[in-house]
């Protein structure tokens, strides 16, 4: 038990990986055995996380189910992780969608072995990304996740399959190479790659490195770090792949994929670029303001004009996705006063809500394109009247997605608006504009699917949302429910971290 | 139970009533209907039981019936959430009680409860009738019943919940919540029958209308709450020294005080809510929703939330004005925005056909009379006006949904094919549906400030009097021109409708409709004219003084200090007399004689009547300068030019480049370099090879020397780099 005990955190991190060794060991003929093995497994770590999360102290300050062992002593990197305030959030996220997301997979008949494994190993990719408290074991996780993800895409997505997981994998590792640049760059500088130690001495560093001022090379991995983040977030303008992956994807995959893998940007802008680089942060915040207001505007707008309907739940991803960078900003100029303590709150709930209303909008995009196999909008029509229950579930996800109060969208979205406000009043100001444009796309899908006159075309032959699906949706029905009401439940443990970091 | 108590349950019952119906009894017509009404009728009881409480209670304005829980950590201090009833909510409590419960009644009715199902009825369409035979084995059409019936109580009841949220909460979050909530239902239940393309499109035009002010009205929170730290009520307002920071720092824009910066955001909010003017045009169209249930619920209920937001805020926007001073900026625009909407919404009427479109209209306009009474600071008598008005405007909306009703009646008898919302293709209904007739008749009275006996008389005089004693006089002209027109197109109405003779077979063969949809009519009547009685001024001729004017003290409390009660003068009495006989006699005059359904007015004014009609064209302009542009800002412009063309144009110029580079790197370096040296190396081992062969003798002397020679110049060698080195 005390073992137990002691290696919590990675009794999480690599369950998945042994649950994949189990799928492969099993006759690949045995379809609904590796489906069911699969998805059983992946609740085990959803379960440990919600312990975790009751044993987690909200009182305490720093990382908690700490765990360091020697993993490469040369360059002094060890295996080093733990939790706060700001990962916790994320492991529930990435514990709680996965589980979801096999279920959601059970519609897939292609290679269903090869799949879980890979969906498996995806897994551990993203939580090692959470609980990584060293910079080279966070560059190896940050990496893990993007192959399996690659492969899903390439192997199992739609049509442009080829374009997009070309496009997607080749763009982040364009930015990844910056990344393991700095990265090195800080371990050498600092003697070690132990994120509580880096930030010691990487903070209080003087004169110069390298034969350049200190500032000057902290600048360029600055910008190496903002560019890695800022591609996977995705900030405005380098969200283009974004819209062709997701689209592409098969639909746990975009689950995943705007559910857990954005945040993982955000995650690293929280995690490392804020505490490591607080000066160059704030003097550049302006630039990233201007960002965040282009990705909510025109990711609004976007999403606004499409007729794909899973591209229009794409897009509004960027959308939402912007106000998690708002909030970044906010907290970089103006760290220390209550205005970035809200906004910060607000980031980093809105990450954990965008992951829940983004997982169900693409599920139901999945469900509808499943039975109709077409996602123009065209396509459908007064669909409410044969399919009421999925009309019903849709109304309510797409509601959170839309903010509407008394749902968990609107909670962190006020939070980062009231931070924004006086720090970026005019930036703040103008985002509303994509706030009303996001009323727009929403009503957009809602009417197009929904509303107007029944397309007689599916009369018949167009099923009710099933047993399986209505499982998949219940958790993110409740927890959005729950968040919108009673967000105290998990601000407490991010407010935590954001009064203790910054 | 203590008053806090049930103050926390009222918005309860509607909503647990909501979530049964959706999620359990959506089939079963009757019990959702049962547990709707009892989810009503339980909140409509603890409501009075708490406003009694409340009226009784001393000084109820500084010491508001209250408690709150800490919601939202926020760093080291928490948002702290609850509900409190002071003299202003109280009193919205009591109508919205009131009216929603009637409502619940009435839709029983009206949605044809205890009727067959129609054979033709689909979800998503209005119900179509259906054939029953009589024992004579007669067929006649009748009315079929609503096939999502158990769904609309749904949505009402939902609506409900927000409705009291919004009166019964402490703060401006809660009270967001709720708002945001009932656009949510007003969508839901404008868009009822989604099939219906023109549903579709006006329930959209509801949401993303509201939105816009919904928007700057967010803004306008986070800028109280940034200021305040606080988004109560009380915490804000009864704080002198925050008051008096925020109405002497300027707000950065406009030359506005914080105050005034924060009240306009709010109040474009109301503007968006309340359909004032440039904001109203989603209004009209929210009549598509089943008649007129729904539009009662836009038209009377949740349009006066918006008022309700503007009342509420005015200690912001007239922050730092006197009464009696000049007005501040903030209420200016206010007083404007009000006026302009009650003459101009006024004016639309008069050309509107549509029995439900002209109640919409005159609500634009009535409503605007509020907010004009708030921008001048007849604080008190908006409130009254808002009061009096939802009580007498949804016996006004039922009444038409009553008489929609019947005449769709006579349509399916007669199975003539006109519109049954039509007043041209009415008339003589008094004696067909004199229930409907009679109350019809108190509540356009009242809407038309019938002198005395009309509670809208009492309210709209001292809303005329509150703007000619504070000397706005252009705010006075403008609202009694409007009540002017409100009195000729109220009994355009009502003479159209009701008098004369009818004009079609199917007004000939309408019929009274069930005691479910007269009952509220009745009821809702008797609110018409007493709810007048409450504040009739002291310093009235004659009767002033016979009953206390209990709700200018109640509510005037809510300011602080004893609003004293304006000089009596005898001009805005008069005024207000004058229009509202001049009007109604005109609109008799004019329509007493109609006989074929064209109306007389398209002649005499002319072109001036169409641009009525078509409500300015505001909806064509609107869909010029905003619509298309946005449809092609986000289709063209930012979805296929900047991120196919531009960004991603730059993301494949950069791939191609790397795979020019790439290419390059293979002919120039990979093919002839490594690719022929390797093969060279290969060629030349085997040449090597082939070579040496002969070597391979066997001859162990030969081995030797070979071996010998070779040591000696390694050795050679080393000694060499030895020394070198």
């Amino acid at each position: 038990m005390d073992l137990i005990g002691k290696h919590f955190l990675t009794i999480i991190l690599f369950l998945p990986v042994l649950a994949a060794l189990v799928v492969f060991c099993l006759p690949k003929q045995q379809v609904k055995v590796i489906r069911w093995v699969a998805f059983m497994a992946s609740l085990i770590p959803l379960g440990l996380t919600i312990f975790l999360w009751i044993k987690f102290q909200q009182t305490i300050p720093g990382f908690q189910f700490q765990e360091q062992v020697a993993w490469f002593p040369a360059i002094s990197s060890t295996y080093h992780i733990g939790v706060d305030g700001l990962s916790l959030p994320m492991v529930l996220l990435t514990t709680l969608l996965v589980p979801l997301a096999l279920l959601a997979s059970f519609s897939i008949t292609d290679r269903v072995k090869t799949y879980m494994i890979l969906f498996l190993l995806l897994e551990t990719g993203m939580l090692g990304v959470f609980v990584s408290l060293d910079l080279l074991l966070f560059f190896v996780f940050w990496e893990i996740g993007l192959v399996p993800m690659y492969f899903l895409i390439n192997q199992w997505g739609g049509e442009n399959r080829n374009y997009a997981s070309l496009k997607f994998i080749l763009y982040t590792m364009a930015g990844s190479l910056g990344l393991l640049l700095s990265i090195q760059l800080i371990g050498v500088v600092a003697g070690s790659f132990d994120l509580p130690r880096v930030m010691e001495v990487w903070n209080n560093l003087q004169g110069t490195l390298l034969g350049l001022p200190v500032s000057t090379v902290k600048a360029v991995a600055f910008w190496a770090f903002v560019i890695a983040f800022a591609i996977k977030v995705p900030v405005w303008p380098f969200h283009t792949w974004l819209p062709d992956a997701h689209t592409e994807a098969p639909t746990p995959g975009s689950m995943i994929l705007a559910g857990v893998l954005l945040k993982l940007g955000a995650y690293g802008f929280l995690r490392l670029v804020l505490p490591l680089f607080p000066v160059e942060a704030k003097r550049y915040a302006g630039g990233l303001v201007f960002l965040a207001v282009m990705a909510i505007i025109f990711g609004a707008f976007a999403a606004f004009g499409q007729r794909d309907f899973k591209k229009l739940v794409a897009y509004s991803s960027v959308n939402h996705m912007g106000f998690v960078v708002l909030g970044i900003a906010v907290a970089a100029v103006a760290a220390g006063t209550q205005h970035a303590t809200l906004a910060l709150n607000g980031a980093i709930l809105q990450m954990f809500n965008h992951g829940l209303s983004a997982a169900g909008m693409f599920f139901l995009v999945g469900v509808l394109y499943e039975r109709t196999h077409t996602r123009n909008l065209d396509d459908f029509g007064g669909l409410f009247a044969i399919i009421p229950i999925y009309g019903g579930l849709l109304l309510f996800i797409s509601m959170a997605s839309l903010g509407l109060p008394g749902l968990n969208g609107f909670v962190s979205e006020f939070l980062v608006v009231r931070g924004a406000w006086p720090v970026f009043t005019a930036a703040t100001a103008l985002s509303m504009l994509g706030l009303l444009f996001t009323g727009a796309y929403i009503l957009l899908g809602l009417r197009k699917v929904l509303h107007g006159p029944l397309n007689t075309r599916w009369v018949g032959h167009l099923k009710e949302i099933n047993l399986r699906e209505v499982v998949v949706l219940a958790p993110l029905v409740i927890l959005i429910q729950l968040t919108g009401i009673w967000p105290a439940w998990i601000l407490g443990v991010i407010n935590q971290a954001v009064t203790m970091l910054f | 139970m203590a008053a806090e108590t049930l103050l926390w349950l009222i918005p309860l019952p509607p909503l647990a009533a909501f979530i049964l119906i959706t999620l359990v009894t959506s089939r079963k017509k009757a019990l959702s209907h049962g547990i709707a009404i009892a989810g009503a009728g339980s909140s409509w009881l603890m409501s009075l039981l708490v406003f009694i409480q409340a009226i009784a209670r001393p000084n109820l304005a500084e010491n508001p019936i209250a408690t709150s829980i800490s919601w939202l950590p926020t760093g080291e201090t928490a948002l702290r959430i609850g509900v409190q009833l002071d003299n202003l909510s109280a009193v919205v409590l009591f109508f919205v009680a009131w009216t929603i419960l009637m409502i619940f009644i009435y839709s029983v009715g009206y949605h044809n409860y205890g009727q067959p199902v129609g054979e033709r009825d689909v979800p998503g369409m209005p119900p179509h009738g259906a054939d029953v035979k009589d024992s004579h084995g007669h067929t006649h059409r009748v009315p079929s019943v609503e096939p999502m019936y158990s769904r609309f109580f749904g949505f009402l009841s939902l609506f409900a919940f927000a409705m009291y949220l919004l009166v019964v909460c402490d703060n401006l979050l809660l009270l967001y919540t709720g708002w945001e909530v009932m656009g949510l239902c007003s969508y839901l239940l404008i868009g009822f029958w989604y099939g219906k393309d023109s549903a579709k499109k006006a329930a959209m035009k509801a949401f993303m209308t509201t939105r816009i002010g919904d928007v700057f009205m967010l803004l306008g929170i986070v800028f109280l709450y940034t200021q305040a730290g606080t988004l109560n009520y009380r915490e804000i307002f009864g704080n002198a020294d925050l008051m008096h920071t925020l109405a002497t720092t300027p707000a950065g824009f406009l030359g506005l005080s914080q105050a005034g910066g924060i009240g306009l955001l709010l109040f474009i909010g109301t503007v968006g809510k309340s359909a004032q003017f440039p904001l109203h045009v989603w209004l009209p169209d929210a009549m598509e929703g089943p008649t007129p249930v729904s539009a009662m619920i836009h038209a009377a209920t949740m349009v006066s939330a918006g008022v309700y937001l503007a009342i509420r805020i005015f200690p912001l926007l007239s922050a730092g004005w006197e009464p009696g001073g000049a007005l501040t900026p903030a209420m200016m625009v206010v007083g404007a925005v009000g006026a302009f909407t009650a003459l101009f919404a006024a004016t639309i009427a008069v050309a509107q056909n549509d029995i439900k479109r002209v109640l919409a209209y005159s609500t634009i306009s009535q409503l605007g009379y509020m907010i004009a009474a708030v921008g001048i600071g007849a604080y008190t008598a908006a409130i009254f006006h808002l009061v009096t008005h939802a009580f007498f405007k949804a016996l006004l909306f039922l009444g038409s949904g009553s008489v929609i009703h019947g005449v769709e009646h006579g349509v399916m008898h007669s199975g003539e094919h006109v519109d049954p919302q039509d007043m041209l293709n009415m008339g003589g209904l008094r004696k067909k549906m004199p229930v409907t007739f009679w109350t019809f008749l108190i509540g356009g009275l009242a809407l038309s400030g019938f002198p005395i006996i009309t509670a809208g008389f009492w309210s709209k005089d001292e809303i005329l009097s509150g703007a000619f004693h504070g000397g706005q006089t252009v705010i006075f002209v403008t609202l009694a021109l409007a009540a002017l027109l409100t009195a000729f197109y109220t009994m355009r109405q009502i003479t159209l409708t009701f008098l004369g003779q009818p004009r079609t077979e199917a007004a000939r063969h309408a019929h009274e409709t069930p005691w479910t949809m007269t009952l509220p009519l009745v009821v809702l009547s008797v609110f018409a004219v007493t709810a007048g009685w409450s504040g009739i001024p002291e310093h009235f001729p004659l009767i002033g003084g016979w009953l206390p004017n209990w709700f200018e003290h109640f509510t005037g409390a809510m300011l602080g200090h004893e609003g004293e009660p304006a000089a009596f003068s005898a001009v805005p009495l008069l005024v207000s007399v004058t229009v509202s006989l001049g009007g109604l006699t005109l609109g008799w005059l004019v329509y007493k004689g109609v006989k074929i359904a064209v109306d007389p007015l398209k002649k005499a004014l002319g072109g001036l009547h169409n641009l009525l009609k078509n409500k300015y064209y505001l909806d064509e302009l609107y869909n010029f300068l905003f619509i298309k542009p946005a449809i092609w800002i986000s289709e063209v412009f930012t979805s296929r030019w900047m991120d196919r063309v531009v960004i991603d144009g730059i993301l494949h110029a950069i791939a191609r480049a790397f795979l020019w580079i790439g290419r390059l790197v293979r002919q120039g370096f990979d093919v002839p370099v490594v690719n022929a040296g390797g093969d060279a190396l290969a060629s030349g081992i085997k040449k090597g090879g082939a070579a040496l062969q002969p070597m391979q003798s066997g001859r162990i002397q030969q081995y030797m020397v070979v071996t010998i020679t070779l040591v000696m110049v390694f050795t050679a060698i080393l000694f060499a780099i030895l020394k070198l080195v």
